[in-house]
C-alpha cells in the first residue's frame, strides 16, 4: 500500500531535480502567504465581492494585466535559465530534456499567457472608454472568458511540479507530440490549457467585435473611431476566424493522444503535415492578434505626444484591413522547407511580402505624425519612438525570410529566431509596456513614476539590442534554435556570451519596472484631473480610475479625437450638459463565470491525466452552470440619480 | 446623425419582432450570428480535415464499404423536418402564441432525439459489428470526429431548448424569452445546414467515389 502511494507520488509529482523542489517549496510558501494575508486581513469576502465575481471591464483588465504580467515573469525565468544554458559550450546547467521543456514552456507562455492577456486586459481597459460605452457588449461573458484564461494558465503552469512539462515546443508539431513519441501527461497540459484559454479568447474575440460595432457612443462613425479601437475592432474579427481552426486542431490532437484517433499519427494513414497546416493556419493570424493591437496603442500614444492628429487615419485603418485579410494567406511560409512545390512556395512567399507594404505604410504614418510635432519624450512615448526602428528590423528580416529559396538557407536558424524576437519584443511587448505606462493613471488614479519608468526603458531597450542583434549573426553563422548545448570551435561562444548579458540586462529592465510599480503604488503622482497627458479620446474624459458606469452622460461625438476638440471648445465629446441625470442600468456581480472556469479546470486537470471519473463530473458541472445561468433573470441592477450625482461630485465632475 | 448610430429607443419599436425590441436583445442576437460565423471556421476545419483523410482508409473499411443510403436518408429526413417545425415554431413566436410555439419547439426536439438516435445506432454499428472504430484508420477519425461534432451540438441543442420550453411556460412570450427561441431557432437551422453539408461531402461523396 505505502509502496504504491510512493511509486504514485513519484510518478505524479515531477521530481529528482534541485530546480523543481526549489520552485515546489517557493510556489508552496507563496499560496500559504496569500492564504496568510487575505486571512489575516479579513480580505476574502473583499476578494470574492469586488473582483472574482466582478463583472466590470475596468477590473477585468487590470486582472488580465496582472495574470499575465505574472506569466511574464515565469516566461523570462524560462528564457534566462536556456540563455544561461547557451552562454558557454558544453554547459550542463540543464540537460537536454530539460531544455526542452523550458523552450516548449516559454514560448506556450509568452505567446498565450502573455501577449493575449495583457493586450486583452489594455482593451479591456480602454475600448470601453473610447466608444464612450457603460461596459461591453457581454459582461458575464467577459468575465467567464478572463477565468478561462486564467484556469488554462493555471492547468499549463501546474505541468512543471505535477506529472511534467510539454516539450514539443509551443508549435508542438506531430508526429513527436503525438502519443506514440510523447507518452505521459506533459503534451496533454499544453492542448487542454490552451485550449481552454483559447475557448475564452473566442469569446472575447466575439465581445468586442459586439461591443466596437454595437455600442458607440452616438455620432462616433466607424471612421471617427479612436486608432486603438480600430485595431481591437480588426484584430477580434481575426480572433472570431482563426481560433476555431486552433480549437479543432487542438481538440484532434487531443482525441489522437486520448482516444487513439490517427489525424497526425503516421501509423493508420494520419498526416502530421495537416497538424502544421492547421496549427499556422491560425498561428499566423495570431501573430497579427497580438501585433495589431500594438500598433493601436502606438497610434494613440504618438499622436498624443506629438500634439498632432494622427497622419493618414484612413490609410491606417484601410492598411490594417490589408494586413488581417493577408494574414490569413501567409500560413504555409512556416514550413516552406517541408516539401512543398515550387508554386505553392512562390505563392506564400508572395503573399508574405506583401504584408510588409501595409506595415510598411503605417511605419511611414507615424513618421509623418512625428513630423513638426511638439514631441514630449514620456515613458510611453519612448517605448513608441523606440518601437519604430527597431521593429523595423524585424521587419525587414521577415522580408528576408519570406523568400522561399533564401529560407533554406535561414530555416529554423538562429536568425529566424532573431526575426520572431524582433517583431514580438520590439511590436508587441514594446506596446503592451506603452499601454500599460500610458493608461495606468486611468487603471488606477495615480502615474508610474518617470524618471525610474525611463530608466528601466533604456536598460531594456538597450538589452534588448544585446541581446538579439548579435544572434542574426549567429544564425547566419549556423547555429540553429532549439539545441540544448554546442560545442566549443565554432565561433560562436562569444555571441552567444554577449546574447545572455542582454538577455539579462532585459531582466533587470523588468525587475525596475516591477519595482516601479510597486514605488509608484507608495509615492506616485495623484491624477486628480483624470487627463495627465492632455489625451485625445474620450476615455481621459473620465475620472481617473472612471466610475463603475464610466459616463454619467454618455457623450456625443461629432469628429475625431473628441476630447481635444471638446478642451477646445468645440462640442464634440461634451456630454451635453443640458441632459438631466438618469438611472444607469448594470449587470449584476456573479460567482458562476468563476465556478464554471474552476469546473473547467477539473475537467481539463482529468483530461490531463485521462481520469475520466474527474473529467466527466468536471464537464457536466460546466453544463449545468450554464443551464443555470440561463435561468437567471435577475442579472442587471440600476444605480440611482443621487449616487451618480454623489459619485461625480466626488471627483467634480458634478455639473 | 446617421442610421447606423440611432439608438433603439429611437427607431420604431412597434414595426420589430419581440425580441428585436430590447437594445439587450438586439445585441445578444447580433452576437449570436457572429458565434454562428465562428462554428462554421469550425465545422470548414472539421471537413476540411475529413476530406483529406478520406482516401486514408489504412486498409480497413472504407466509405463506400461502410455506408447504406437507407439509414442516412432516414437521418436526413428527420433532420430536415426539425428544421421546419423549428421554422413553424418561429411563425407562432411572431403571433405570439404561447402554445403553438412550445409545441412546435418540442416536436423540434423531438424529431432531434430520433435523430440522434438514429445517429448513435449508426456510431454503434459501425464501431461494434463492422470493426471500423474511430481508431481503425484516419479515415474513420476524420468521420467520427466531424459527425460526433454535429451530433454533440445537437444534443446540446436538445437540452438547451429544453431549459428555453421551461422557461417559455412559466414566463409566457417575453422580449427575453423571445429572444432565447428566436437564437435557438437560428442555431437549429445551422446545424441543418452543416448537414446537408455532411449529407454531400461524406455520404453522397463516399458511396459514388
Amino acid at each position: 500500500m505505502i509502496d504504491s502511494i510512493k511509486s504514485f507520488m513519484g510518478w505524479f509529482f515531477v521530481t529528482g531535480d534541485p530546480m523543481i523542489y526549489g520552485a515546489d517549496a517557493s510556489i508552496a510558501l507563496a499560496s500559504i502567504g496569500i492564504v496568510a494575508v487575505l486571512t489575516y486581513f479579513k480580505k476574502w469576502k473583499w476578494l470574492w465581492e469586488e473582483w472574482l465575481t466582478s463583472v466590470d471591464h475596468k477590473k477585468i483588465g487590470i486582472m488580465y494585466i496582472i495574470a499575465a504580467l505574472l506569466m511574464l515573469f515565469r516566461g523570462g525565468v524560462d528564457a534566462l535559465m536556456m540563455r544561461t544554458q547557451l552562454t558557454l559550450p558544453n554547459m550542463h546547467f540543464l540537460d537536454a530534456e530539460h531544455y526542452n521543456q523550458v523552450f516548449t514552456t516559454h514560448g506556450t507562455i509568452m505567446i498565450i499567457f502573455v501577449a493575449m492577456p495583457f493586450i486583452f486586459g489594455l482593451m479591456n481597459i480602454a475600448v470601453p472608454l473610447q466608444i464612450g460605452a457603460r461596459d461591453v457588449a457581454y459582461p458575464f461573458l467577459n468575465a467567464l472568458s478572463f477565468w478561462l484564461f486564467f484556469v488554462g494558465a493555471m492547468l499549463f503552469n501546474l505541468s512543471f511540479v505535477i506529472g511534467g512539462s510539454p516539450d514539443a515546443g509551443w508549435s508542438s508539431y506531430a508526429p513527436y507530440a503525438g502519443a506514440e513519441m510523447n507518452p505521459g501527461v506533459g503534451q496533454n497540459y499544453y492542448l487542454l490549457g490552451v485550449q481552454i484559454s483559447g475557448i475564452g479568447s473566442l469569446a472575447t474575440g466575439i465581445n468586442f467585435l459586439v461591443t466596437i460595432l454595437k455600442m458607440r457612443a452616438p455620432g462616433m462613425t466607424l471612421f471617427k473611431m479612436p486608432m486603438f479601437t480600430w485595431s481591437i475592432l480588426i484584430t477580434s474579427v481575426i480572433v472570431v476566424f482563426a481560433f476555431p481552426a486552433f480549437t479543432v486542431a487542438l481538440a484532434l490532437m487531443t482525441i489522437d493522444r486520448l482516444f487513439g484517433a490517427h489525424f497526425f499519427t503516421i501509423a493508420a494513414g494520419g498526416s502530421p503535415m495537416l497538424w502544421a497546416n492547421l496549427f499556422w493556419f491560425w498561428g499566423h493570424p495570431e501573430v497579427y492578434i497580438v501585433l495589431l493591437p500594438v500598433f493601436g496603442i502606438f497610434s494613440e500614444v504618438i499622436a498624443t505626444f506629438a500634439h498632432k492628429t494622427l497622419f493618414g487615419y484612413a490609410v491606417m485603418v484601410w492598411s490594417m484591413v490589408a494586413i488581417s485579410l493577408l494574414s490569413f494567406i501567409t500560413w504555409l511560409h512556416h514550413f516552406f522547407t517541408m516539401g512543398n512545390t515550387a508554386p505553392v512556395n512562390a505563392f506564400f512567399s508572395i503573399s508574405t511580402m506583401l504584408i510588409a507594404i501595409p506595415t510598411g505604410v503605417k511605419i511611414f504614418n507615424w513618421l509623418f505624425t512625428l513630423n513638426k510635432g511638439r514631441i514630449q519624450f514620456t515613458t510611453p512615448m519612448l517605448w513608441a519612438l523606440a518601437f519604430i526602428p527597431n521593429f523595423t528590423i524585424g521587419g525587414v528580416t521577415g522580408v528576408m525570410l519570406a523568400m522561399a529559396p533564401a529560407d533554406y538557407q535561414y530555416h529554423n536558424s538562429y536568425f529566424l529566431v532573431a526575426h520572431f524576437h524582433s517583431t514580438l519584443i520590439a511590436g508587441t511587448v514594446f506596446g503592451i509596456f506603452c499601454g500599460l505606462h500610458y493608461w495606468w493613471p486611468k487603471m488606477f488614479g495615480y502615474l508610474l513614476d518617470e524618471t525610474k519608468g525611463k530608466w528601466s526603458f533604456w536598460i531594456f531597450m538597450i538589452s534588448f539590442n544585446i541581446c538579439f542583434m548579435p544572434m542574426y549573426f549567429l544564425g547566419l553563422m549556423g547555429m540553429t534554435r532549439r539545441m540544448y548545448t554546442y560545442p566549443a570551435g565554432l565561433g560562436w561562444t562569444p555571441i552567444n556570451v554577449v546574447m545572455t548579458i542582454g538577455a539579462f540586462g532585459m531582466g533587470a529592465g523588468f525587475i525596475l519596472m516591477a519595482y516601479n510599480i510597486i514605488w509608484s503604488a507608495m509615492h506616485g503622482k495623484k491624477d486628480a484631473t483624470g487627463d495627465p497627458w492632455n489625451g485625445r479620446t474620450l476615455e481621459w474624459a473620465t475620472a481617473s480610475p472612471a466610475a463603475e458606469y464610466n459616463f454619467a452622460r454618455i457623450p456625443h461625438v461629432s469628429e475625431r479625437d473628441p476630447f481635444i476638440a471638446a478642451k477646445e471648445g468645440r462640442k464634440s465629446g461634451n456630454a451635453a450638459s443640458v441632459q438631466r441625470y438618469a438611472p444607469i442600468h448594470m449587470p449584476n456581480n456573479t460567482g458562476i463565470p468563476v465556478i464554471m472556469a474552476l469546473l473547467m479546470f477539473v475537467a481539463g486537470f482529468g483530461c490531463v491525466f485521462e481520469w475520466y471519473w474527474m473529467a466527466i463530473p468536471g464537464a457536466i458541472g460546466v453544463i449545468a452552470c450554464m443551464i443555470a445561468r440561463s435561468f437567471v433573470y435577475n442579472d442587471h441592477y440600476y444605480i440611482s440619480v443621487e449616487e451618480i450625482k454623489r459619485t461625480e461630485s466626488a471627483t467634480g465632475r458634478l455639473s | 446623425m446617421t442610421n447606423a448610430t440611432l439608438s433603439l429607443h429611437e427607431k420604431d419599436q412597434s414595426k420589430m419582432p419581440l425580441e428585436y425590441t430590447t437594445e439587450e436583445g438586439d445585441l445578444r442576437i447580433f452576437g449570436f450570428w457572429i458565434f454562428l460565423a465562428a462554428e462554421l471556421v469550425l465545422f470548414g476545419t472539421l471537413f476540411g480535415t475529413y476530406l483529406v483523410l478520406q482516401s486514408h482508409t489504412a486498409g480497413g473499411p472504407t466509405a463506400k464499404d461502410l455506408f447504406e443510403i437507407g439509414p442516412v436518408m432516414a437521418e436526413t429526413i428527420i433532420l430536415l423536418m426539425s428544421s421546419f417545425t423549428c421554422g413553424l415554431s418561429t411563425i407562432e413566436l411572431r403571433r405570439h402564441n404561447k402554445k403553438g410555439l412550445i409545441g412546435w419547439m418540442s416536436v423540434t426536439i423531438l424529431l432531434g432525439l430520433v435523430f440522434i438516435g438514429l445517429e448513435a445506432n449508426e456510431f454503434y454499428t459501425y464501431a461494434v459489428h463492422e470493426g471500423a472504430p474511430l481508431s481503425r484508420s484516419a479515415f474513420l477519425s476524420g468521420f467520427f470526429v466531424l459527425l460526433g461534432t454535429h451530433g454533440a451540438h445537437v444534443s446540446l441543442g436538445i437540452v438547451w431548448i429544453i431549459g428555453i420550453l421551461l422557461q417559455l411556460g412559466k414566463r409566457g412570450i417575453t422580449p427575453v424569452t423571445a429572444r432565447k427561441a428566436f437564437m435557438a431557432g437560428l442555431y437549429w437551422h445551422f446545424l441543418d445546414v452543416v448537414w446537408i453539408f455532411i449529407f454531400t461531402a461524406v455520404y453522397l461523396t463516399g458511396l459514388v467515389i
